[in-house]
């Protein structure tokens, strides 16, 4: 059922379809504009390690000696920046969401070509005023800017900041709104909900969060500003303004940010899991509703970031209860992916192997979520470095590994070639180690009462950040292996077959690289989804 | 007159396809706009419940006749223009034409009378900020009232410039013979647009300048 | 003894070891979780990978039986956990009504503390083992947060409003004290050292060095520079309300609306007297933003709260009309 691309025959693959500048910057193609954001979160990407390894170096030492501290204030300000709004929201939903979407739902596009290349032009356009900034001076507010801190005392570049994440957030809108409507209206025929990949699902129920929430960092933002430039004094004492609420508008998107960040990520495993047990993911419709879960609770549990801001002890019960409750969900695609192992054919490809990793780090990070949603724990461990391995599991061990595991699942359908299989199972596991390394001692350090945004630190605390440095440096070094291979493979890699995985799914029914309008005729589906079993003649026996 | 091909996206089925999902789009889109008001009336609700007081000064400031001028133009302009999808349905390009400009007429009678109420708020020393002054009772925290005034009000007023750039726009497009009633879908979306952004002004007017009278 | 492993914190508080038995349990549910999935997904990787000769027939596809169970089950656990860290919470948010006061206010970049007895200090917090010690803190500035590993309690900071911490230590000793909201430039210098003596060292202490004005008598003085008693008066007509007696008491406002007046009251009554103006009284109280230091408005309050006295001295004045709603502000012309 694989269509080949003979040469001279059929139509050309999208990456030969027109050459020049022009082809690419004015492309409506959603593989091209896939391919545009590849290139630019992998430079954010960069620009965020860039300045983790400033801030890991000078961790080295007790005393704030490499860098000032206001230096080293704009560093992780500006580290997380540029890894929270410009790699770890658009990344998973920019590239593969883009990119695969319409393959997987037989279309030839998104409902919408041109706002997708729109919002890539916002994406690079705000990333432009923010890089701006971050040259031009920096800033030091943390990325969570809270006021009054960042309207009326730090004198960095907050505005600049500010508006490119602004322009920024309408790339996450535009994408959430076209993903949202090509679902609804650009399946192929016979796709119904129930056999949707749980990718297309996973990124949905993105796009829900995407639609409700940007819009009110937006928002917040905006009034930030006018405190700022204005002094309206929204958020200023001493005009009565309140900085508590400011807390709650930022955490209102903030916090289903994450589940922005987690939930296509999560969409990339269940792919994986399927086509490398050459099974059906267990529980299908769970994990399917799952996801909306998470997208609607997660609306729910902002207040969880505000146990000791002064909140009332009543609205924090009910926030620590509603986070308890978001974890449910989540357990629940954990346990059914594991269970897709059962009575499947697995093999250990790089993919699989990012698989295990995220299961792995993801279950531990989600665990200590529980850690924090458990109010007489959490005001101890509130603002220290238990916090930041928590986050950091989550979005690197998390995200981090499903996005590189579905980056090389899928690399063979957009460049046609494969990556070298030896040094991605290398990467993966030096990933791995150099990621527990860095970041599982952060917990000790936490527990320890190590504050986060600390420049300098008491001497107790010494050896677990050498650790932490260490381990840094190893993951940074995994990190560049498959920058490297990636990029050497698109010219020297072996071409690939349509589907080298053998994987079901509407995308592997075509060219490896997919023509430019993606089949050469219309997909109807008539199976259900990772339909397996279905073909024994195809599965591998045992 | 439309030629199909010029305005037909060959990855939908058919124009009924694309239309719509245009509508679906922008419906979409008009949601995020609720969030995005919805933050700065997050921060009315908050506000006005912890300084009543303040809030009826700072509406009791406000000019309710110009306010009420404003919302019958708006509210004319809604109706202009969903005369001008109306008549772009029915395929009449004159109509169409003249409902798009009146509209844009209305939008525009709308925005001076923001700009000289505006301009009358700047004339009183009630801009939020260093120079802000006023006097009686709330005082200290009147000026959050105007600061959401402004806000709202100034985001507004920029939702509604660009819902004229988008209305001129069209006119340009009409004239050119772009529109007719197999496709007019752009003037239904910018007509959506429009409700919502006159939608939004009418729950904003009640709130500012209408507290505590009777 | 836990607080001797190394890499663990000592617990220093009554509280400690109740959060730290939380924390523990967590460890070991998320240790068992983890090995669980990780050996089930071994274990299966292994068994089922690619070329064994296993048993699969008829693999399931689903099971509602187990997502039921893989459900409930977890929910029950996480209500658990739930109810537990939320017991421990109302004993962190629940001082005992015997807790020594210190006040307590965080400016960029130092804690600046004051003893009941009015001995301060800066940076350091001097407290005696085994009595409670209850902190009213606010901010100068920008959102700062106090914190104490060792006590395990941790609370933010505000400008304009005051928070509370409460402790219990139990073991004399040096402990951390960390800012823990990001203020800027010099956060991690923004440290310092809560000292648990024992009992009579603590007296001794609290009694030598610089014998400070208590804070009521500061602000007794405070009170008269400041000309408040010309208008608070227990005279018949006074412009302001007597304050004797305020300190806790149910105030009746302009609109019907009643109020506690606590710290928060209190204080806002000095800095913005207009926000909630006392029934019977007009709005004539200027405005003490700007002229009065935070510490400056804990000695009023102290002072405030050594006025006993009768409340119904204060009810509504029956020949004055309360405000009308809706009114236009006065001018300050018309207000003189």
């Amino acid at each position: 059922m694989t269509t080949h691309v003979h040469a001279g025959s059929t139509p050309k693959h999208y990456l030969i379809d027109g050459y020049g500048i022009r082809s690419w910057l004015l492309t409506t193609d959603h593989k091209r504009i896939a391919i545009l954001y590849l290139a630019s979160v992998t430079v954010m990407f960069a620009l965020g390690g860039l300045f983790a390894i400033f801030v890991r170096l000078e961790l080295l030492t007790p005393a704030g000696d490499l860098m000032q501290a206001e230096t080293y204030n704009k560093m992780f300000t500006m580290h997380g920046i540029a890894m929270v709004f410009f790699f770890l929201i658009p990344a998973v939903p920019a590239v593969l969401g883009n990119f695969l979407i319409p393959l997987m739902i037989g279309a030839k596009d998104l409902a919408f070509p041109r706002i997708n290349l729109l919002s890539w032009y916002v994406f690079v356009v705000g990333g432009l005023f923010s890089l701006y900034a971050m040259i031009a001076g920096g800033i030091d507010t943390g990325w969570t800017f809270y006021t009054p801190y960042s309207t009326a005392w730090s004198n960095t570049n907050v505005v600049p900041t500010a508006v490119g994440i602004f322009i920024t957030g309408f790339s996450s809108i535009l994408t959430g709104l076209n993903f949202m409507a090509t679902i609804h209206k650009m399946r192929a025929p016979g796709l119904t909900w129930f056999r949707l990949p749980l990718f297309v699902w996973a990124h949905y129920a993105t796009s829900i969060i995407m639609i409700l929430g940007t819009p009110v960092l937006a928002i917040t933002i905006v009034l930030v500003a006018l405190d700022r430039i204005g002094k309206f004094g929204i958020f200023d004492p001493a005009a009565g303004g309140d900085p508590v609420l400011f807390q709650h508008l930022f955490w209102f998107y903030s916090h289903p940010a994450v589940y922005i960040m987690i939930l296509p990520s999560m969409g990339v495993i269940s792919e994986l899991v399927s086509a490398f047990s050459r099974k059906r993911v267990f529980g299908y419709s769970f994990v399917a509703f799952s996801s909306l879960a998470i997208a609607l609770i997660g609306f729910l549990v902002w207040g969880h970031h505000m146990f000791v801001s002064g909140q009332s002890v009543y609205a924090s019960l009910v926030f620590s209860v509603l986070s308890f409750l978001v974890a449910i969900p989540s357990a629940v695609k954990v346990f059914n992916w594991t269970a897709t192992l059962h009575k499947g054919r697995i093999s250990f490809e790089t993919p699989m192997l990012y698989v295990f990793g995220f299961i792995g780090l993801f279950t531990i990070g989600g665990l200590t979520g529980l850690f924090l949603a458990s109010l007489g724990l959490d005001v101890h461990v509130h603002d220290t470095y238990f916090i930041v391995a928590h986050f950091h599991y989550i979005m690197v061990g998390g995200v981090i590994m499903g996005y590189l595991g579905g980056l090389h699942f899928w690399w063979p359908k957009m460049t046609g070639r494969m990556y070298p299989e030896w040094w991605g199972r290398l990467s993966a596991l030096v990933i791995f180690i150099g990621f527990n390394l860095t970041f599982f001692p952060q917990f000790v350090l936490g527990y320890l009462g190590m504050p986060r945004r600390y420049h300098a630190y008491p001497e107790e605390f010494q050896v677990l950040n050498v650790m932490s440095t260490a381990g840094a440096s190893i993951l940074g070094v995994g990190y560049l292996i498959p920058l490297v291979y990636m990029i050497w493979s698109m010219r020297y890699g072996k071409v690939a077959p349509d589907n080298p995985w053998g994987a079901k799914g509407l995308e592997w029914e075509t060219g490896s690289p997919p023509p430019t309008h993606n089949f050469e005729k219309p997909p109807e589906v008539v199976s259900e989804a990772y339909a397996y079993h279905e073909h024994p003649a195809e599965a591998r026996h045992g | 007159m439309a030629r199909t091909r010029d305005v037909f996206w060959h990855h939908f089925q058919d124009l009924e396809h694309q239309r719509e999902t245009s509508a679906l789009g922008m419906w979409i889109f008009l949601i995020t706009e609720i969030l995005f008001f919805g933050g700065m009336f997050a921060c009315y609700v908050v506000y006005r419940t912890a300084y009543p007081e303040a809030w009826l000064a700072g509406s009791a400031t406000l000019d309710v006749k110009l306010g009420a001028i404003n919302t019958a133009v708006l509210i004319g302009s809604s109706l202009t223009m969903a005369m001008a999808v109306h008549a772009a349905q029915l395929g009449k390009r004159m109509p169409l034409v003249v409902f798009l400009v009146l509209t844009i007429v209305l939008g525009g009678i709308f925005l001076g009378i923001k700009a000289v109420e505006y301009e009358h708020k700047w004339e009183e020393n009630l801009i939020p900020g260093p120079a802000f002054d006023f006097h009686g009772q709330g005082a200290g925290n009147v000026q959050l009232f105007f600061a959401l005034y402004f806000a709202l009000t100034g985001m507004h007023a920029l939702h509604m410039v660009i819902g004229i750039g988008l209305l001129g726009n069209l006119v340009r497009q009409s004239l050119a013979g772009r529109f007719d009633a197999a496709y007019n879908t752009p003037v239904e979306m910018v007509g959506l647009y429009w409700h919502f952004v006159d939608i939004v002004w009418i729950f904003l007017f009640p709130l500012l300048y209408l507290l505590g009278r009777h | 003894m836990l607080s001797d492993l190394p890499f663990f914190p000592k617990q220093a508080s009554t509280l400690a070891g109740e959060v730290d038995a939380l924390y523990l349990f967590l460890v070991g549910l998320s240790a068992i979780m983890s090995a669980l999935i990780a050996g089930t997904l071994i274990f299966f990787a292994i068994r089922y990978r690619r070329g064994t000769k296993v048993d699969r027939s008829n693999p399931p596809e689903g099971s509602l039986a187990l997502e039921m169970i893989w459900s409930l089950i977890p929910l029950a656990v996480v209500m658990v956990i739930f109810a537990w860290g939320a017991s421990v919470f109302f004993k962190i948010a629940r001082p005992p009504d015997d807790a020594t006061s210190i006040q307590v206010v965080g400016k960029r970049w130092m804690w600046k503390l004051q003893h009941a007895n009015g001995r301060r200090e800066i940076n350091e917090l001097h407290v005696p083992v085994g009595r409670a010690v209850r902190l009213t803190m606010t901010s100068e500035d920008v959102i700062h947060s106090f914190y104490v590993p060792a006590f395990r309690v941790k609370q933010d900071v505000l400008p304009g409003r005051y928070t509370h911490v409460w402790f219990e230590p139990t073991r004399p000793g040096r402990y951390h004290l960390f800012c823990a909201e990001y203020c800027g430039t010099k956060h991690s210098r923004m440290i310092g050292s809560v000292i648990v003596m024992e009992p009579d060292e603590f007296q001794a202490w609290l009694g030598g060095g610089q014998a400070g004005v208590s804070p009521a008598a500061a602000g007794q003085k405070l009170f008269n520079e400041l000309g408040c008693a010309s208008c608070h008066s227990k005279e018949s007509g006074s412009r302001g309300p007597a304050l004797d007696g305020l300190y806790g008491s149910t105030v009746l406002l302009e609109r019907g609306e009643t109020a506690v007046a606590d710290e928060e009251y209190i204080r806002e009554s000095i800095v913005d007297p207009m926000a909630r103006v006392v029934r019977g009284y007009s709005p004539l109280m200027p405005t003490f933003k700007g002229l009065v230091a935070e510490e400056g408005l804990f000695q009023i309050m102290e002072y405030i709260k050594t006025l006993e006295g009768e409340r119904d001295a204060r009810a509504e004045r029956a020949d004055a009309p309360a405000a009308t709603p809706g009114a236009l502000p006065e001018t300050a012309e018309e207000r003189k």
